[in-house]
């Protein structure tokens, strides 16, 4: 264990050399950075919210409600199929996961289930087919039917609404011109969102809160409206204006039937009329909204319609003249802030189901600047003392196992600059934790030597043997606790798992600088002086 | 040359004279934080039952009084307030508000509005909002892991040792583990997820220590095959008592300015640490060792002659 081969000793140091490379891009700020050559090494270990401030929103998408809007639509296509087919029916309605009927007449069923065979697709398998239907549809001989929702196809939705509310979350974000958000998937239906140097959050929730489905359609008459019970195609809806600031009634007769919905839509900007200075939003649609949006207004000139977002009727104007250029606008009493938000959603799109904010942190930048500040200290006293009593206890060889412990420190910070990993607060401890327990190998080390100098060896026999006997027990000592740190990776979230991660790649190290690094140096000194007794 | 040296070389401490009075107080120990466990329990932080937390700082002295008198009336249950760091900081905390997630947003919406209307001026610097289903599985995972790091523990020591010392480690790990436990329960520290890294690095480290003593009884085991076992541990601690001290040494020296100086979120951490190493080193000494000598006498040494246990000095054996 005494003898280390050239290219061996070459290889320690640039080991060394490395590590403080690839650390010292923390040091510089971004902006010089950018200003360096390419080649030199220019990642930086990222500060984790808590510590440069900003906001961590955990999100949930409302499966439910996207089941159960796939089984409204099932229910009307049900209906409007049997109307044409004339296929008499009673009790049309659905649970939570299939749409049920009975046939009048039972006779009907081959027919009935030809045609609803059409409201199925299929879902997953690939181009050359292997999908499954995504309804599996019955109907018994005594009439009773039912068309359910397949296993796969609820996976195949709840997989497709996570990931277009991903999209979506990110556009809106991107929208809002927060720095370096972060958005990923979280478990099965969950979106994490982590919002750097935004410590009150509270716009981009509002954002994030609402599904933003607009639609555009046709309103009932007023005679039907008053009698207060919305006829079979039509549904009552309250007005946005909760505050009734305008004249309008606090709820709308509003045809079921969607002329032309958001998802056409090519851009829309907060602006302001004009004639009155009112803040609204105008739109323009693609060429196939436009087209449909044109043939409704010429169809309908002199009626109202209702422009209607998420279920509420933001207005309804009369159509004074078609409307053939795609563009519109949309007025509200809206003010700069609800008319830009408004525009933003618009252009982002909606989302495919209500998103909730089930776990909100959101940290100042002042309090992430103290909590540095504070972490930083102690590492640095922590450091001192920890230096301080190695060369109390272990003279010479104390100061050996300091240099490797700086060393340790340098490629910790360098392994976690490589990845970019995030430091958080749990992390800080994490570091100076693993500062005092890698000093632990050097005291096994240490001790051991001393323990057989005593029992009378050679200074070198001593150093081999103390060397070899402590490996096996640095080993498991060290390999324990990396075990426990993995489990905490893995089950832990967020902050924990940056204090996991820095103990692990700080053992990890000290396994190099403690062992390697300082029997070098040990060995050197040795070869070097050839002292007759061990300075332990 | 002067060295600094926690315990003189050459101790010879009859260690497993005392094995009865270790095992017993940290039996009671452990019964004794069990019970605080369950009466009056812990301190549940919000990553675990939810909740708001809410920290601001007021322009000048924060006003206690008129906190408390505006805030309970919010509608939102009992308001709990406490000062750290400097007079104008203030911790607001509110339990989970009974009913779905968005519950939880619209409260700290009206707490965060009550603020600005009454207590203008003062800065939101930190919230934290977390609902039923989230704390509920950030629960069950941080038991799970500590669930899971004792039998990672065990099967480790266990395939690196012999049963006996897998055992001895895992029993002592848990004795440990509830006093730590029990720690939470007296001072009322908050038990939330920082607990759960916190009680599986004393796990880390207390088995870092177990490991070092059962490495030099194994040693000692191939060494010394006539020494009886009882003797062979006593000598096994007083080698690497040197090391167990200066370790723990290190290890609280490196806590101590954390604990000190950590601020708000770490000092806490760094306190239950401190008292995790000084529990984490007295039971390798007191009951792993024991534990280990009861688990293993007239079993670790196979194809040996057993020898009775004597009180002879142990020199008489060694080559």
């Amino acid at each position: 264990m005494l003898y280390f081969t050239r290219w061996k000793i070459y290889t320690i140091i640039g080991v060394c050399v490395a590590g403080v490379i690839f650390t010292l891009p923390n040091f510089f700020s971004r902006e010089l950075m950018a200003g360096l050559p390419g080649w030199l090494p220019h990642r930086q270990i990222h500060l984790g919210l808590d510590l440069r401030g900003g906001s961590y929103l955990l999100l949930e998408v409302d499966m439910p409600a996207v089941v159960k809007e796939r089984l409204a639509g099932l229910q009307d296509s049900v209906r409007s199929q049997f109307r044409t087919a004339n296929i008499g029916y009673v009790n049309l309605t659905n649970d939570d996961r299939a749409v049920t009927f009975t046939l009048r007449d039972p006779k009907d069923r081959d027919e009935s289930l030809r045609i609803l065979k059409s409201l199925s697709g299929t879902v997953g398998g690939s181009a050359l087919g292997g999908g499954q239907d995504e309804v599996q549809i019955a109907i018994g001989s005594d009439g009773n039917g039912s068309l359910t929702l397949s296993e796969v196809a609820l996976l195949d939705k709840s997989a497709r609404a996570v990931e277009q509310s991903i999209e979506i979350v990110r556009r809106r974000i991107d929208e809002t011109g927060v720095n370096e958000p972060q958005i990923a998937r979280q478990g099965d239906h969950r979106i994490l969102v982590q919002l750097p140097g935004i410590d009150d959050p509270d716009r981009i929730k509002r954002l994030l809160g609402q599904t933003a489905k607009l639609t555009f359609r046709l309103l009932g008459s007023d005679a039907e409206a008053a009698s207060g019970r919305a006829p079979p195609g039509f549904e009552l809806l309250p007005s946005s204006d909760v505050d009734r600031r305008s004249a309008g009634p606090a709820r709308y007769l509003v045809r079921k039937r969607i002329e032309v919905d958001g998802g056409n839509l090519v851009d829309a900007r907060a602006g302001s009329n004009s004639q009155n200075g009112e803040w609204i939003v105008n739109f323009e649609f693609d060429s196939a909204g436009g087209r449909r949006f044109a043939d409704v207004t010429r169809n309908n000139v002199g009626r109202p319609f209702a422009i209607v977002l998420d279920n509420k009727v933001i207005s309804a104007p009369v159509i004074r003249e078609p409307i053939l250029g795609g563009r519109g606008q949309i007025s509200g009493h809206f003010t700069a802030q609800s008319a830009n938000d408004l525009a933003v959603l618009l252009r982002a799109g909606a989302l495919p189901a209500p998103l909730s904010v089930i776990e909100e942190r959101s940290v100042g930048p002042d309090l992430g600047a103290d909590a540095i500040r504070s972490g930083i200290y102690s590492i640095l006293i922590g450091f001192s003392l920890v230096v301080i009593y190695m060369a109390l206890a272990y003279g010479l060889f104390g100061l050996m196992a300091n240099v490797a412990l700086i060393f340790n420190l340098i490629l910790t910070l360098a392994v976690l600059s490589l990845l970019q990993a995030t430091l958080t607060l749990p992390g800080l401890a994490g570091i100076l934790l693993t500062l005092g327990m890698s000093v632990d190998a050097n005291i096994l080390i240490n001790e051991r030597i001393r323990e057989e100098t005593r029992k009378g060896k050679s200074p070198f026999a001593a150093m081999e043997a103390g060397f070899k006997r402590a490996f096996a027990t640095i080993v498991d000592a060290n390999l324990t606790t990396l075990i426990k740190m993995l489990l905490l990776f893995g089950l832990g979230s967020g902050p924990v798992k940056g204090f996991a991660v820095t103990i692990s790649f700080g053992i990890l190290t000290s396994m190099f600088t403690a062992t390697v690094l300082a029997r070098l140096m040990m060995v050197s000194w040795l070869r070097w002086k050839r002292p007759a007794a061990l300075p332990v | 040359m002067y060295r600094l040296r926690l315990a003189p070389d050459d101790t010879d401490i009859k260690f497993m004279k005392g094995r009865y009075a270790g095992l017993i107080v940290s039996a009671v120990l452990s019964i004794l934080s069990v019970v605080l466990f369950f009466y009056p329990g812990l301190n549940y932080g919000i990553d675990f039952v939810g909740g708001i937390v809410i920290e601001a700082r007021t322009p000048a002295t924060a006003d206690f009084p008129a906190l408390r008198a505006k805030l309970s009336h919010l509608g939102l249950g009992q308001v709990a307030l406490q000062q750290f760091g400097t007079a104008q900081d203030v911790l607001i905390r509110f339990e989970r508000q009974p009913g779905g997630d968005q519950v939880q947003q619209a409260a700290v919406e009206k707490v965060k509005a009550e603020l600005a209307k009454d207590f203008a001026g003062t800065q939101i610097r930190r919230v934290e909002a977390v609902g039923a289903s989230v704390s509920g599985e950030l629960f069950r995972n941080g038991m799970l892991a500590l669930g899971l790091a004792v039998l990672a523990m065990l099967a480790y020591i266990w395939f690196r040792f012999e049963w006996q010392f897998g055992l001895g480690a895992v029993i002592t790990l848990i004795l440990d583990v509830t006093k730590t436990i029990g720690f939470y329960a007296v001072t009322d520290v908050q038990f939330n997820l920082t607990a759960i890294a916190a009680i599986l690095t004393i796990m880390g480290y207390s088995i870092n220590d177990k490991v070092v003593v059962y490495d030099r009884v194994r040693e000692n085991l191939r060494a010394y095959k006539r020494m009886p076992l009882r003797n062979l541990i006593d000598k096994s601690i007083n080698e690497t008592l040197n090391r167990t001290l200066g370790t723990s040494m290190t290890v609280f020296l490196a806590c101590l300015p954390l604990a000190l100086f950590g601020g708000e979120a770490l000092e806490e951490f760094a306190w239950v640490l401190l008292f995790g190493i000084v529990v984490g080193t007295s039971s390798s000494i007191f009951i792993a060792a024991p534990i280990l000598l009861f688990l293993g006498e007239g079993r670790l040494r196979r194809g040996n002659p057993q020898e009775p246990e004597t009180e002879t000095a142990p020199e008489a054996s060694e080559g």
